[in-house]
């Protein structure tokens, strides 16, 4: 790596928020103030992580606890058996899997489209570019919208089938131009070189770019990964067979069942049976579970994915 | 998803998709332009890598704009994707008659000024808070919860909103501390804007503070000294100098938010909503899936679906060009 690569890898480590510029006023009213932002932070804290806090407490407890509403941030009637319940279902399992299945398989075809069109929209001499550029953002102002979009995906005859989830929305605007502004910022001298030592543009593509960019590429795999892992309308709209279903459409079912909502779409959800409370909590945990887990190691790439596209210079 | 922190970086791509012609300073010379034919064969490589997410953008999202000519024409199911035969403007004028529409027409707005209202100014308070925090290992942590929710499936989210308003949830519990008697929220019409806009608050604020925090870096250190000598307070150099420092990306969010006005969380009250709650909950977009995906009519729907795509272009052109002349921020 140049001195200036290593420079710019180092400054997605460097702590993206700068400390508040420390005062000669330390006023009585600045130190009072303090107290009270610290307080309300705090309170913005336990705000956010209550409803987490609560349906973990829930998945650990019986179900009469949470009928009777005595759970709220402690287990009431501490057992595993409703996870013993949820993870005997092969409903579940089912569900679970073809998530990771669509996961997998819709954010490789998002990273593959995505990468190589925020390549192309990086080469500042590319006659055309602008128009290039033009055609994607246009899409984030308007949009076929719903019906057009379900007749369209009916007769590619995509219905039922793996790609009416990992197809259409295969490019994100948004992830398209964080990777553009990256690639931009990457020095040109080294692709330059490159190309006087014989590289197409493939090459200087797969040999020289991506491996710079592994900071922005692992932050888009999270993002597409992260997005395809909660999506659920897609599925619910183009598939039928509940053998389909990923993870979150077979949780949505149970909360329309108990809810009493109308199970109406696409979706042949006819369980309309009242769910525990104990059992959807469960479900809930498990299906959130490897977005948590990940998510604190993750954290700070994803931010500084976002910073990255959101500040120049 | 909530488009959040798209801001600076589409304000700034669109500005370079604009042709630069004429008074923009181009970047050849004028008098040598470059041929088409000489790019092509200097750039076919690169020409060839755009051809599949061309491909993408042409079939799914350009063709179904196309598509929307079955708004003007009558769609049969297993037939042309564009409708068999013109019908004019009949299906306009059906939603133009219909009393429903216009309801879900009314709960649309109201629910987007309400999540504008408080969506919008929110995360600016918040990012100020944690701008004042002196310790960054506590601001560390209060950003990295702050920023959980976004990561939540809309699904999660709506379970956890329907557990916490339960009969015999927390909220109700809080209620009854106070002497209240329980409510069922989720099947109560005069709730369901409460329950919504303070769930999109909960999920949206603290992703909402990245820009902003962002934007914050920038502002220039000197400004502060030079404030502080001349005796500004706390309260003045934050009056003055911050929030004049953040102003482009107040407006761009601004403009981008008031874009998607119309397009209120589809997915999240979809989820939330149930026939007991359509008179207050039911909006334009889930009102268009019922007509056009539960009960079948195609045409009807992707009318009412243009209407609503229509809207929100002219509300975002619109809040753009009124921000070029106020402010002089704007996206292109």
């Amino acid at each position: 790596m140049t001195p200036d690569l290593a420079e710019k890898a180092g400054e997605l480590e460097k702590p993206l928020v700068r400390a508040a510029p420390r005062g000669l006023d330390d006023s009585p009213g600045y130190r009072v103030f303090r107290v009270v932002n610290t307080a309300l932070l705090l309170g913005v804290v336990a705000v956010t992580l209550y409803p987490f806090l609560n349906i973990v407490a829930q998945s650990f407890s019986d179900e009469q606890a949470i009928r009777t509403g005595r759970v709220n941030l402690l287990p009431q009637g501490f057992d595993l058996k409703t996870y013993r319940f949820v993870m005997a279902d092969p409903a579940f399992w089912n569900g679970y899997l073809n998530t990771v299945v669509y996961t997998v398989v819709a954010t490789a075809i998002a990273m593959a489209l995505t990468t190589v069109y925020a390549y192309v929209l990086s080469k500042r001499r590319l006659k055309g570019r602008g128009l290039l550029i033009g055609i994607a953002v246009f899409t984030m102002f308007f949009n076929g919208g719903l019906i057009p979009n379900y007749v369209l995906i009916s007769s590619l005859g995509m219905k039922n089938t793996l790609w009416a989830v990992v197809l259409p929305n295969a490019i994100s605007v948004f992830n398209l131009l964080v990777m553009k502004s990256f690639f931009e910022n990457l020095p040109s001298e080294l692709e330059e070189a490159a190309v006087v030592d014989g590289l197409s543009a493939y090459g200087v593509l797969l040999r020289i770019v991506l491996p710079l960019s592994k900071a922005v590429l692992a932050t888009m795999v999270l993002f597409y990964a992260v997005a395809n892992w909660n999506a659920w309308f897609g599925a619910f709209l183009y598939f039928d067979r509940a053998d389909l279903f990923p993870v979150t459409v077979y949780l949505r079912n149970m909360i329309a069942g108990a809810s009493g909502a109308d199970a109406v779409g696409a979706g042949g959800s006819a369980d309309v049976a009242q769910v525990s409370a104990n059992i959807k909590a469960v479900t809930m945990v498990l299906t959130v579970l490897p977005v948590l887990v990940v998510y604190p190691f993750v954290q700070r790439f994803f931010v500084s994915g976002v910073m990255l596209g959101a500040v120049k210079q | 998803m909530t488009a959040a922190p798209e801001t600076a970086l589409v304000a700034e791509t669109v500005a370079e998709a604009r042709p630069r012609r004429g008074k923009w300073p181009g970047r050849r010379p004028a008098g040598r332009r470059e041929t088409w034919r000489r790019a092509l064969r200097r750039d076919w490589q690169l020409y060839s890598l755009a051809v599949l997410p061309l491909l993408f953008f042409l079939v799914f999202r350009y063709l179904p704009m196309l598509g929307n000519v079955i708004a003007f024409r009558r769609f049969v199911p297993g037939g042309s994707v564009f409708g068999e035969a013109w019908v004019g403007l009949r299906y306009v004028e059906m939603f133009v008659k219909d009393p429903n529409f216009w309801s879900v027409f009314g709960n649309t707005v109201v629910l987007g000024a309400l999540t504008l209202l408080f969506c919008f100014p929110l995360p600016i308070v918040l990012a100020l808070m944690l701008n004042e925090v002196r310790s960054r290992y506590f601001k560390r942590f209060v950003q990295t919860v702050a920023y959980l929710p976004h990561f939540l499936s809309i699904v999660i989210v709506a379970g956890m909103v329907m557990q916490l308003v339960s009969v015999e949830g927390t909220v109700n519990q809080v209620t009854r501390l106070f002497g209240a008697d329980a409510v069922p929220f989720i099947q109560a019409p005069d709730w369901f804007r409460t329950i919504y806009v303070s769930s999109e608050v909960w999920q949206t604020v603290g992703w909402g503070t990245i820009l902003y925090l962002a934007a914050l870096t920038t502002v220039d250190e000197q400004l502060y000294e030079a404030a502080r000598i001349d005796g500004a307070s706390r309260w003045r150099q934050t009056w003055h100098i911050t929030l004049p420092g953040v102003r482009p990306t107040m407006v761009t969010l601004l403009i981008l938010n008031t874009g998607t006005f119309m397009a209120v969380g589809f997915e999240k009250i979809l989820l939330l909503q149930n026939p007991l709650t359509y008179p207050t909950g039911d909006v334009v977009s889930t009102y268009l899936y019922r007509v056009g995906l539960v009960s079948n009519n195609f045409s009807y729907a992707a009318a009412i679906g243009l209407f609503e795509a229509l809207v929100g272009l002219v509300l975002i052109l619109s809040a753009n060009a009124i921000s070029r002349r106020a402010v002089g921020t704007s996206l292109w």
